[in-house]
């Protein structure tokens, strides 16, 4: 019975692409990178969060949010709110007017931390925060949205102006907020230094486990009734209505873990790169998560995060060479991706690799039949 | 003399306007217990919107609607299913990318709720459900297929067992036999008759030969309101409907 079960929940493919993923994440590629490059890998793995959220709310549930920057915001931010109070001791800080405040509140004449910054001083708050106030501020989204029936076109507009407010607000609120710098100069975690060598290392890791279990979780929601469910609503949502379901709860269900997965990937951004700023909120980096998602394949929580790396990788080169050709390119990407292929890459290798795979095994079965 | 309890479903004076027009006027209707009741009328008589308005698709402007004593204008779409009102679409509205199985699996009345959704099991009897009812819809072959591969007809056949599954006292069907062969037709009038016997059934239909067939009494709406009503007899000899009928 356990065993059936295990079954249905982790068919053997899945459990191949899962060990293959791990492998590579894991394995081949600190093997094969140097600090630095492995460090960029992380950062682009933070990505990777949000787009198998998407997998899960665009892809399955067919609701399209343009504005997953917001709860990569949340995470990020709360990380670098913690971060940034330990980095601000009254030692390193003596030099500021009012000693013990982050220095952008120095710099904004603030003579006291806000109020709301206040919890970050706990790691636990933090790590509390990470997954609350996105799943939070994602309820109160999406209870207003779905409640109210929007979707569709409407729900990515407003996803996407909500993207754009925070990201106003931040910068116009600099002396709280750090501004369009963003919250820079993160230097501890517990006295741990977080900028040396062997720390990116560990937290390379850290990441990668993570996000191994969050793939773990993204294939439990995907493989129950209620991804299912969120198919059939994509369907036929009033077919799903009718069958007694309440269709808005499972819309913002799904919506909220999509933007804690985000914020998750947040908040391993700000400890692998060192600071957060808006922007990684705001509209441009809020679609190109789109497109991580779009270009991985949108159904595959796989191709999610191949999605994420190839495309970060690709963004790495070009504007290493050609920075004022990277938008172009992500634009063409996705025309191409939408056009040519729109299952993306797990598409091609479902329909292409995949099948030639197959044909190889089976004709090694079958020469061993013989012999 | 009818009783109020012997009612299944009370209407009365129902009305709905869109924007000043009433596309139901002042409707009532009673429904008995296993009673199988066919509304017929031209196109645009509201049909469908009474259906709708009974299921909470649309919210009616006037009147009451009472499913066993249970007032249903002020309740959401899902309560009204839990209340036992299941409702069949005109268009076949299936899940056409998952299987006939799966399909069949959403609807039965288990893990309704998110939490519920996500640790749902498929235990036996969910399997001996979907299978008892596949076989009443002659798609037991099809279980694994996807429900995109069906027929027009099959595909409708699996929504009747959507709703079969759910079990509902009052099963509403929105022109059931539409789109079918004269074979599919046939198994259709079977199949309603069979599974008519525990519950009420209120049928939208054009075809006049299946009406024959299914109805206890039949309902006539022309123009939001209630023409005329009785046995398909009367109906049939009534010079209104006649006149509403040939008139156009």
């Amino acid at each position: 019975m356990l065993q059936t079960k295990l079954r249905s929940l982790a068919p053997k493919n899945d459990v191949v692409s899962f060990l293959i993923l791990a492998a590579i994440l894991l394995v081949a590629l600190p093997i094969l990178f140097d600090i630095f490059r492995l460090n960029l890998i992380g950062k682009y793995l933070t990505f990777a969060f949000v787009a198998l959220g998407l997998v899960l709310s665009w892809g399955l549930g067919g609701i399209l949010s343009l504005g997953q920057g917001i709860f990569f915001g949340l995470g990020g931010y709360a990380m670098a709110m913690f971060l940034k109070l330990e980095a601000s001791n009254p030692e390193n800080t003596q030099i500021q007017s009012t000693p013990g405040i982050p220095d952008f509140m120095d710099w904004n004449q603030l003579t006291e931390l806000p109020w709301f910054w206040e919890p970050f001083h706990s790691f636990g708050f933090t790590l509390f925060a990470i997954i609350a106030l996105p799943a939070l501020f994602a309820y109160i989204i999406g209870a207003a949205m779905f409640k109210r029936r929007v979707g569709g076109v409407y729900f990515a507009i407003i996803t996407q102006a909500i993207a754009a407010i925070l990201t106003i607000l931040i910068i116009g609120q600099q002396g709280f907020t750090g501004g369009v710098n963003g919250i820079t100069d993160l230097r501890t975690l517990h006295g741990w230094d977080i900028r040396t060598d062997s720390a990116k290392y560990i937290l390379y890791f850290i990441n990668v486990m993570l996000l191994l279990a969050t793939l773990v979780a993204a294939q439990y929601i995907r493989k129950s009734k209620l991804g299912r469910l969120l198919v059939a609503m994509r369907d036929s949502e009033d077919r799903v209505r009718f069958s007694g379901y309440d269709v808005a709860n499972f819309k913002i269900f799904i919506f909220c873990i999509a933007g804690i997965f985000s914020s998750i990937g947040g908040a391993m951004f700000t400890l692998q790169v060192g600071f957060m700023s808006p922007s990684l909120i705001g509209i441009v980096p809020s679609i190109e998560m789109v497109i991580f998602a779009a270009v991985g394949g949108n159904l595959s929580i796989f191709g999610a995060i191949y999605g994420a790396l190839i495309v970060n990788w690709a963004k790495t080169i070009l504007s290493e060479s050609y920075p004022e050709l990277w938008l172009f390119a992500m634009g063409a990407m996705f025309i191409a991706v939408v056009l040519a292929f729109p299952k993306g890459l797990a598409g091609i290798y479902e329909s292409y690799v995949q099948p030639w795979v197959d044909k190889k095994l089976k004709a090694i079965q079958d020469k061993k039949a013989k012999k | 003399m009818y009783q109020q309890k012997d009612f299944v479903l009370t209407i009365e004076g129902l009305t709905v306007s869109f924007d000043g027009f009433k596309a139901v006027n002042d409707v009532s209707l009673y429904i008995e217990e296993q009673e199988i009741r066919v509304i017929i009328g031209p196109n645009g008589a509201g049909k469908t919107t009474v259906l709708d308005l009974i299921c909470g698709r649309t919210k009616a402007t006037e009147g009451s609607i009472k499913f066993k004593g249970k007032e249903l204008t002020k309740l959401k779409e899902h309560e009204i299913v839990h209340a036992g009102v299941g409702r069949k679409f005109q268009n076949p509205s299936i899940y056409e990318d998952l299987t006939v199985f799966e399909n069949l699996e959403l609807s039965y009345p288990r893990g309704k709720k998110v939490w519920g959704a996500l640790t749902f099991r498929r235990d036996q009897e969910v399997i001996d459900k979907v299978n008892e009812i596949a076989q009443m819809i002659f798609l037991q072959e099809m279980l694994s297929s996807p429900a995109n591969l069906l027929s027009h007809g099959q595909k409708q056949w699996l929504e009747i067992g959507m709703l079969l599954i759910q079990d509902p006292e009052l099963l509403m069907l929105d022109e059931p036999v539409a789109g079918m062969s004269v074979s599919e037709r046939k198994q259709t009038a079977e199949l309603l008759q069979r599974i008519t016997k525990e519950r009420s059934v209120l049928v939208i239909e054009h075809d006049m030969h299946f009406v024959e067939e299914i109805a206890d009494r039949v309902t006539v709406l022309h123009q939001g309101k209630v023409l005329s009503e009785g046995s398909m007899e009367k109906v049939q000899n009534d010079p209104k409907v006649i006149e509403v009928y040939l008139g156009h």
